[in-house]
């Protein structure tokens, strides 16, 4: 069952600029879809679109966004943000941001449970503990009543994570999320967004442009390119045989973990114009 | 390295300390000097004018600080003139940091048409050199204690707007404004409960800085006869008085001088010492 849908997504600047050109997507109940792409594409774009945030330069022009078979789009505002308050969390990128420096840690992760949801605070706090205990942070109670600065980047990390699921949504969106981390740290992280997602049966958006955590992590992936979706398949396929050059390209200029001195090669002009070609015609198009 | 640590960290301590002492001495002042004064501030005594201060030759111990040249007793004067400076600089410091911040705050977060006309205001205000447009409101307000007031928010406003402003901005950009929205916070509950608590430390140094500035506001204004009666004793005024007299008797310039600096001084060094006691990153 698609948990997830999206058809057809267009986001314009406000200039009319594409930024999103008729993004189709989906992402099955408990199932990890990897979202692949170099910087700016637009993959935060969609991660945006879903939960609501988009920019104030951009204007989402065309499309569905179906959350359990509910269009959010044609959802009145108020409902549309009670059902993505309810349903849909998020990982953000950089752990130093994403925390609001000025307060504690404990009451950033309970306010969710207890203005959205309705939780009493003592149950929330319980709860948030719980979760922190899970995402194996020593001493939740200490850690809870510490400001952010006093943290470390992973440690902030998980409690991004325990945050995002501590009201069991159903669906989490992580915007690369160990991308700000250093190389040791990102794969306990990534291990740990694994092991929650699958204790949890979490439906999961995984942000990257790193291929190499995409078989780690995911079961499908979208190639995303300019705002337009230049592949999408199951990522056993993908490793195997790309359907696209551009994805065998991407391929060629990632390092592989089994070979991590073999050549690297960058995706060369020629495929880069034709798909720059593919982007072109398809504006072409939709001007029509 | 350890003398050279030590030292820095007991600085921002020591400032607080030296500037908020001040502070609570003119307080006390201002709050007492009915009491504590040993003259009346406006009685005339030209028999005894310009009686030097106390350790020099010829003066009278009754009059502490000595006497300006219609021969009232300075001391007493200053403590009517600290409870004028105190007055202007809590209310109009803390009326200016109310309108500039909350204004701030919508044009930087809320933005859209609101920022847009906030920030045309702003550079419209910055236009006017600000003595002049004191001077200017003050001819049209009429003098007065209120008149004063109104004058130095509708002047100075911009100057937390500006900042405010630009941080709230900044701050509306980062993720854990993005996470508060996804999970359902409204726009106002976000710009009080995840900005605010973030511009604050900033807001604090500004708001005591502009009390050090309503004090000079007001002295500029008590300075060119147009603060409240001419009667009534402000350091302005004394300091406008001394002026012609420098010569005969640098006392009655030099005392309100040094009390004005002192209390402008240590209000800035008070706002950048509580602007670190806010921050929960250096406290
Ligand atoms: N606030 C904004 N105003 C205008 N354009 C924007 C804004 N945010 C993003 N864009 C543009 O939208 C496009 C997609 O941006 P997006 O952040 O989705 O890229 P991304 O794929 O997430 O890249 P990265 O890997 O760097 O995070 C980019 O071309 C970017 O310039
Ligand atoms: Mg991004």
């Amino acid at each position: 069952m698609s948990y997830l849908t999206i058809k057809d997504l267009t986001v314009r600047l406000k200039n009319g600029v594409p930024l999103l050109r008729k993004v189709s997507l989906e992402v099955k109940s408990g199932e990890v879809r990897a979202l692949v792409g170099e910087s700016g594409a637009g993959k935060s774009m969609i991660g945006k679109a879903v939960l609501g945030i988009l920019p104030r330069a951009a204007k989402l022009t065309g499309g569905e966004i179906l959350l359990d078979g509910e269009d959010l789009l044609t959802l009145p505002p108020k409902a549309r943000r009670a059902k993505i308050g309810a349903k849909v969390a998020l990982i953000p990128q950089d752990p130093l941001t994403a925390l609001n420096p000025s307060r504690r840690v404990g009451p950033q992760i309970t306010d969710r449970l207890v203005d959205i949801l309705g939780w009493k605070r003592k149950q929330a706090e319980d709860r948030a503990a719980e979760l922190l205990d899970e995402v194996h942070i020593q001493s939740p109670e200490r850690v809870m009543r510490s400001y952010p600065h006093e943290l470390s980047g992973g440690m902030r990390q998980r409690i991004l994570i325990a945050s995002a699921f501590a009201a069991e949504p159903k669906l989490i969106i992580a915007d690369e999320p160990t991308t700000a981390l250093d190389v040791t740290v990102q794969k306990q992280i990534l291990k740990l967004i694994r092991e929650m997602q699958e204790r949890h049966d979490t439906a999961l958006l995984f942000v990257t442009h790193d291929l190499g955590v995409v078989s780690k992590i995911s079961q499908s992936l979208t190639v995303l390119y300019a705002g337009m979706v230049i592949e999408e398949t199951d990522v056993r396929t993908f490793f195997a045989e790309p359907g696209h050059a551009y994805s065998r390209a991407l391929l060629a200029a990632t390092p592989k973990y089994t070979d991590p001195d073999g050549s690297l090669m960058p995706v060369p002009d020629s495929i880069i114009s034709q798909v720059e070609q593919q982007v072109a015609a398809f504006d072409a198009q939709l001007k029509r | 390295m350890h003398d050279a640590r030590g030292q820095i960290r007991r600085l921002p301590g020591l400032r607080l300390w030296l500037s908020g002492g001040w502070l609570l001495l003119l307080v006390l002042a201002a709050v007492f000097a009915p009491m504590i004064s040993p003259h009346d501030p406006l009685e005339q005594d030209l028999f005894a004018a310009r009686l030097p201060p106390f350790w020099q030759q010829g003066a009278d111990p009754a009059y502490l600080l000595g006497t300006d040249s219609l021969g009232r007793d300075l001391l007493s004067r200053m403590l009517y003139g600290a409870r004028l400076a105190l007055t202007v600089a809590l209310v109009a410091g803390t009326l200016t940091c109310l309108v500039g911040a909350t204004l701030g705050l919508i044009a930087g977060y809320f933005r859209g048409w609101a920022d847009l006309v906030i920030s045309r205001l702003v550079d419209i205000w910055m236009a006017f050199p600000p003595v002049l447009f004191a001077i200017l409101l003050i001819a049209v307000l009429g003098t007065g204690l209120t008149s004063i007031i109104v004058a130095i928010v509708v002047i100075d406003w911009t100057r937390f707007s500006r900042v405010v402003r630009a941080e709230a901005m900044s701050q509306g950009a980062m993720d854990y404004v993005a996470s508060a929205q996804v999970a359902g916070r409204s726009r106002l509950g976000i710009a009080l409960a995840e900005i605010l608590p973030n511009v604050l430390p900033t807001i604090v140094a500004l708001l005591t800085l502009e009390m050090g500035i309503a004090v000079i506001v007001e002295a500029i204004l008590s300075f060119v006869n147009l603060s409240i009666s001419t009667d009534q004793p402000t350091w302005g005024g004394m300091i406008a008085e001394g002026r012609t007299s420098i010569y005969q008797a640098w006392w009655v310039l030099v005392f309100p001088l040094v009390a004005l600096f002192l209390t402008v001084l240590s209000f800035s060094q008070l706002g950048e010492g509580l602007k670190d006691y806010f921050d929960p990153v250096l406290r």
